[in-house]
């Protein structure tokens, strides 16, 4: 008899805001590409006698965030010190927040294969990020640890979710569209591999049918969310086999090794932990006025799912729109376009697919997107009524980048679209002349000789061809042919 | 008199250089030397600046033939070790700050000198201001300029010895649980603790941060007056910086206290409390009440209990405020190391002296789990109804006089061994550190040649009548029979 | 109240303070000494009393998102005890947690 078991998993998310100067001091919080040590100051050094001022937009950004994820405001939040001692804390406390954080009891729906699943947000709070430290062999061979001081004191806001998390795809969903709401609602770059967002999992497995008991492992050190899924399908694996040989789990912090692709347990040394929070003395506690988070509110963007609800409203398929609302500057283009006349479900699909691949064509990507909503508008108005082909059209556009002109002068110099039978069959008979191996694969069963067979007219008729007129030619000479 | 224009007052000495008697080189001067000839003996300095003081004397100096004025323009100032200071070694008497130098100087530096002051050095204290002595210095002991085989006071003792001896004009120093007001007593001068929050507490070395007060050590009430004139204010640096009006203490000093409402708890004149010192407190108030003050009996139930929550609530603070002193970033070294984390222990256990690392041991164990809510948060409660005792007085007081130590300055050494002992000389200091209140020592008389001070307290950010109170009695009080200072025989 | 050798150890583990073994000894009674003096706060009813971690009545104190200055390099690395390739320099960090 198998015992079955289930898995239980909540994620504890650091988010490095996006602010001009740091946590607590006035040193430029852009340090990304800075010299190390150039950003720093003798408040985010812990020098002797400095002391901490809040960034407000920090606090603004966390609050944004908290109402994004449904979270409730309470009206009084502060400050506390979380003691620990580590190389890499200049102050040997982190300010942090403990038993009044900005945020609490917020949920967050990520979609898996058509299932939604609500997670909750227990909380959502703000602390200041840790120096970082590199381990290296030094000029003088021995081995050291270098600490460049420019992260320390950056705004970090900690999202903590509930265990409500079931599978490693719901945790990597979970993760890839907080990433994008933090991206949309403009709190964050939200980037991975910048470390400006690190998820850590704690994840327990328990027999199916037992009460879910408080051993947790927490596992860190997942640099992207492919990482995040292999890390905890490791997990998994290794906690149920565990159980299944009558092992105990351990409570224990557990790193993820890439490229061995296992979890292995940190503790190397057994220091106690115990943070000794108390509340932090130099800073008054906040009183977050019902004002302050109604006019943070009132000047949120509309949200993800409320925009995706009302593309697939009309008519938008759900997958492209799952994956323009990634990409917020897409998203409000697209609905500009939508606003100027096309249709919702041509605009999504076709914006999606074929015109994100020419933007990302683009060599300066940082621009705004240079062509107006209306003529993207216009160009699929030309689609619909047959004037260009989709293929036709997805050249039209990439000359429109190149040379900024309208869609339809574009359209009026290429020529009208090839739908004249004779026109194309004589092409079409030329091709598959041509192509006697296609016109075998084409025997033999293969679907692609088709598609191999279309691009060839479409090729020797510049993409001027209707595609659904030669599809069907191609077809009825090939079969006329046996 | 020119030889001994280190024994003015700030007053006095402003007046001297607004007519020309003298400039402030010449001061500066006559008091580089008196260090030079006394501090040997008595300790009070850990740094000093020579050449930087004659600098900002001579900037001062020109500024003033430029026909800039102001009340410490050209004014030398000795300044405790425990504020920062930019360029000049500041290490808070500790072993683990040798050899510190700060990029940055505190804001009540910076205000000292856009005032014009001139900065003499940095004076001795506890390490870490943990002290009621100064003997928890780990580079000397200091001494009391009345006494050398007592001590000072602490933990500001380098500040009250050092305006005690003429070794400065007047001193910056800082106080916790009364760290300035009780050196100021057992030195014989006045010593202004204001309430927490007046004067910025940036660059002042954190022990416990909801308590620390920079505050003032001077020869006479009007010097506190014009000093504190200076230092006060809301500083953005410093989230815990009043807002509050600033008042012209020096220019309201000399009001008629005439219908001053004395208040009088029986908690300050009770056991462990030297009949000659509550005598010279109750001579103190008598003096207030002929010239127009009334005196009221009020209660202060929650007194008893300041002790043991003072040493809950600065210990646990300071546990985390030094808890940044390590090895990495500055202080004390370890090459030899070889694995981080014993360094880091090492440094501390090396760096800290045996009160520090007392104090350290305290806080953390109050904070640690288990005994939190015991100890950490049961302190915090304690401390609410300290403070409103406090509140319910002043409803019927404008002032409270107690007197600032139990027994006039200790023989050094003897309560070294026994820290309970210690802790008992801050019992009526720390109340009124606990509510945030300000409070000022004034010297009320000597007992066995040596001085003691009458504790005047106000309700927050009264410090104006807390002023005016201390100089109506000084000037009616008058010179004190002053008995001669050891530094002056010597 | 006595403390016993163990909960020293513990509160220097948690400070990080290497003590010696006198050091430890005299700690455990000084300790002992002071809790007991603790116990005083005990014998008050403070349940409905409700904790002061600050004295002042301030609130709300934050600073506008402005990017002031940070010190020189060489400012930051002055104190510091060693230094390598402008960073801060310790001996290997051996415990990964
Ligand atoms: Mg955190
Ligand atoms: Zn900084």
């Amino acid at each position: 008899m198998t015992t079955a078991y289930r898995t239980v998993i909540g994620l504890e998310t650091h988010v490095q805001l996006r602010t001009r100067s740091k946590m607590f001091c006035g040193c430029a919080a852009d340090y990304a590409n800075a010299r190390p040590n150039t950003h720093v100051c003798p408040v985010c050094l812990g020098m002797p006698g400095v002391l901490p001022v809040i960034n407000r937009e920090a606090v603004d950004h966390t609050i944004r965030t908290g109402l994004a994820l449904n979270c409730e405001i309470p009206e009084y939040a502060k400050f506390d010190r979380k003691n620990y001692a580590y190389p890499d804390l200049m102050k040997w406390y982190q300010i942090s927040q403990y038993d009044l954080p900005l945020c609490v009891n917020g949920h967050f729906d990520v979609e898996v294969n058509g299932a939604t699943t609500r997670v909750g947000i227990t909380r959502v709070h703000l602390e200041e990020d840790t120096a970082r430290l590199t381990h290296v062999t030094a000029a003088d061979g021995a081995p050291a640890s270098l600490i460049d001081v420019n992260r320390s004191g950056a705004p970090l806001m900690e999202i903590v979710s509930e265990p409500d998390i079931q599978t490693p795809a719901e945790a990597m969903a979970y993760g890839e569209k907080l990433r994008a709401l933090l991206r949309w609602i403009g709190v964050s770059t939200a980037n991975m591999e910048d470390g400006a967002l690190r998820i850590d999992a704690n994840i327990s497995v328990w027999p199916e049918g037992e009460p879910v008991g408080d051993v947790k492992v927490e596992v860190k050190n997942m640099n992207s969310f492919r990482s995040l899924g292999r890390a905890l399908a490791f997990e998994i694996e290794r906690q149920t086999a565990r159980r299944e040989r009558g092992q105990p789990i351990e409570q224990e912090t557990r790193g993820w090794d890439e490229s061995a692709g296992v979890t292995r347990s940190q503790r190397t040394k057994e220091y106690a932990h115990d943070y000794r929070y108390f509340p932090e003395p130099d800073l008054p506690p906040l009183h977050v006025t019902r004002q302050r988070v109604d006019a943070l509110r009132a000047a949120l963007p509309r949200l993800p799912d409320q925009v995706a609800a009302d593309l697939i409203n009309q008519g938008a398929p759900e997958a492209d729109v799952a994956e323009l609302v990634q990409d917020r500057p897409l998203t409000d283009y697209t609905l500009a376009v939508i606003e100027a006349g096309a249709s919702a479900g041509e605009a999504v699909t076709w914006i999606v697919h074929e015109f994100r691949r020419a933007l990302n064509a683009q060599t300066n990507k940082s621009a705004a997107i240079p062509i107006p909503p209306a003529e993207v508008a216009s160009l699929l108005a030309l689609r619909a009524k047959g004037s260009v082909s989709s293929t036709m059209a997805g050249e039209v556009l990439d000359e429109m980048f190149a040379t900024g002109k309208s869609a339809s002068t574009i359209v009026e110099a290429r020529g009208p679209q090839i739908s004249g039978q004779d026109e194309l069959l004589a092409i079409a008979r030329q091709v598959i002349q041509e192509n006697p191996q296609a016109v075998q694969d084409y025997r033999d069963g293969k679907g692609r000789a088709i598609q191999y067979l279309m691009g060839q007219v479409m090729r020797i008729t510049r993409g001027k061809a209707n595609p659904s007129a030669v599809s069907t030619l191609i077809r009825t000479q090939l079969d006329a042919m046996e | 008199m020119a030889d001994e224009l280190y024994r003015l007052t700030l007053h006095a000495a402003s007046q001297g250089l607004r007519d020309g008697s003298f400039t402030s080189v010449e001061l500066t001067r006559s008091l580089l030397d008196r260090i030079e000839s006394v501090d040997g003996r008595v300790g009070a300095y850990l740094t000093v600046t020579a050449d930087m003081a004659l600098e900002q004397a001579a900037d001062a100096d020109a500024r003033r033939a430029s026909g800039r004025d102001g009340p410490l323009l050209g004014l030398p100032i000795a300044l405790k070790d425990v504020l920062s200071t930019a360029g000049v070694e500041t290490t808070c008497a500790s072993r683990i700050l040798e050899g510190f130098v700060p990029p940055y100087d505190a804001t009540a530096v910076t205000r000292l000198k856009a005032a014009g002051a001139v900065t003499l050095g940095k004076t001795n204290m506890d390490e870490f201001a943990m002290g009621s002595s100064n003997e928890h210095s780990a580079y000397k002991p200091v001494r009391n300029p009345w006494d050398l085989d007592k001590v000072p006071g602490g933990s500001s003792g380098g500040s009250a010895a050092a305006v005690a001896a003429d070794e400065c004009l007047a001193a910056l120093g800082s106080d916790t649980g009364g760290s300035v007001r009780q050196p100021a007593a057992l030195c014989g001068c006045v010593g202004l603790k204001p309430t927490y929050g007046r004067i910025s507490r940036f660059g002042l070395i954190a022990f416990a941060s909801s308590l620390d007060q920079i505050g003032v050590l001077t020869k006479d009430v009007t010097d506190a007056a014009l000093l504190l004139g200076a230092l006060a204010g809301h500083d953005p640096r410093d989230s815990t910086s009043a807002e509050e009006p600033i008042p012209d203490y020096a220019g309201e000093l000399n009001r008629d206290i005439g219908g001053l409402r004395i208040g009088v708890a029986p908690e300050y004149f009770g056991k462990g409390l030297d009949a000659r010192v509550g005598d010279s407190v109750h001579d103190a108030i008598n003096t207030l009440q002929s010239v127009g003050a009334t005196q009221r009996q009020i209660s202060l139930p929650h007194t008893e209990y300041a002790l043991p929550t003072y040493y809950v609530i600065a210990p646990s603070e300071a546990s985390a405020n030094l808890a940044r002193y390590n090895g990495v970033k500055y202080g004390l070294s370890d090459p030899q190391a070889t694995d981080v984390d014993e360094m880091m222990a090492r440094i501390r256990g090396r760096g800290f002296g045996s009160e520090v690392k007392r104090r350290i041991m305290i806080g953390t164990f109050a904070l640690s789990s288990g005994y939190y809510d015991a100890y950490y948060v049961r302190a915090q409660k304690v401390r609410t109804l300290i403070k409103s005792d406090f509140e319910t007085a002043f409803r019927d007081v404008d002032v409270i006089a107690a007197p600032v130590v139990p027994a006039p300055a200790f023989d050094l050494g003897a309560k070294l061994d026994d820290p309970v002992a210690m802790y008992q000389s801050d019992i009526m200091t720390l109340p009124a550190s606990l509510a945030g209140l300000p409070c000022l020592s004034i010297p009320c008389g000597f007992v066995d040649g040596l001085p003691v001070g009458l504790q005047l307290i106000a309700p927050p950010f009264a410090e104006s009548r807390l002023l005016q109170a201390a100089r109506a009695y000084e000037r009616t009080r008058g010179p004190l029979p002053s008995p001669t200072k050891a530094i002056d025989t010597q | 109240m006595s403390i016993d050798r163990s909960q020293v150890d513990h509160a220097a583990e948690l400070a990080r303070l290497e003590l010696s073994d006198d050091e430890r000894e005299r700690l455990r009674g000084e300790l002992g000494q002071i809790l007991q003096a603790f116990e005083a706060l005990n014998t008050l009813d403070t349940e409905h009393i409700s904790p002061t971690a600050q004295v002042i009545p301030l609130g709300n104190v934050e600073r506008d998102d402005v990017a002031a200055g940070s010190l020189p390099q060489d400012a930051v690395l002055d104190n510091a005890p060693r230094v390598e390739d402008g960073q801060i320099r310790v001996p290997p960090v051996l415990d990964e947690s």
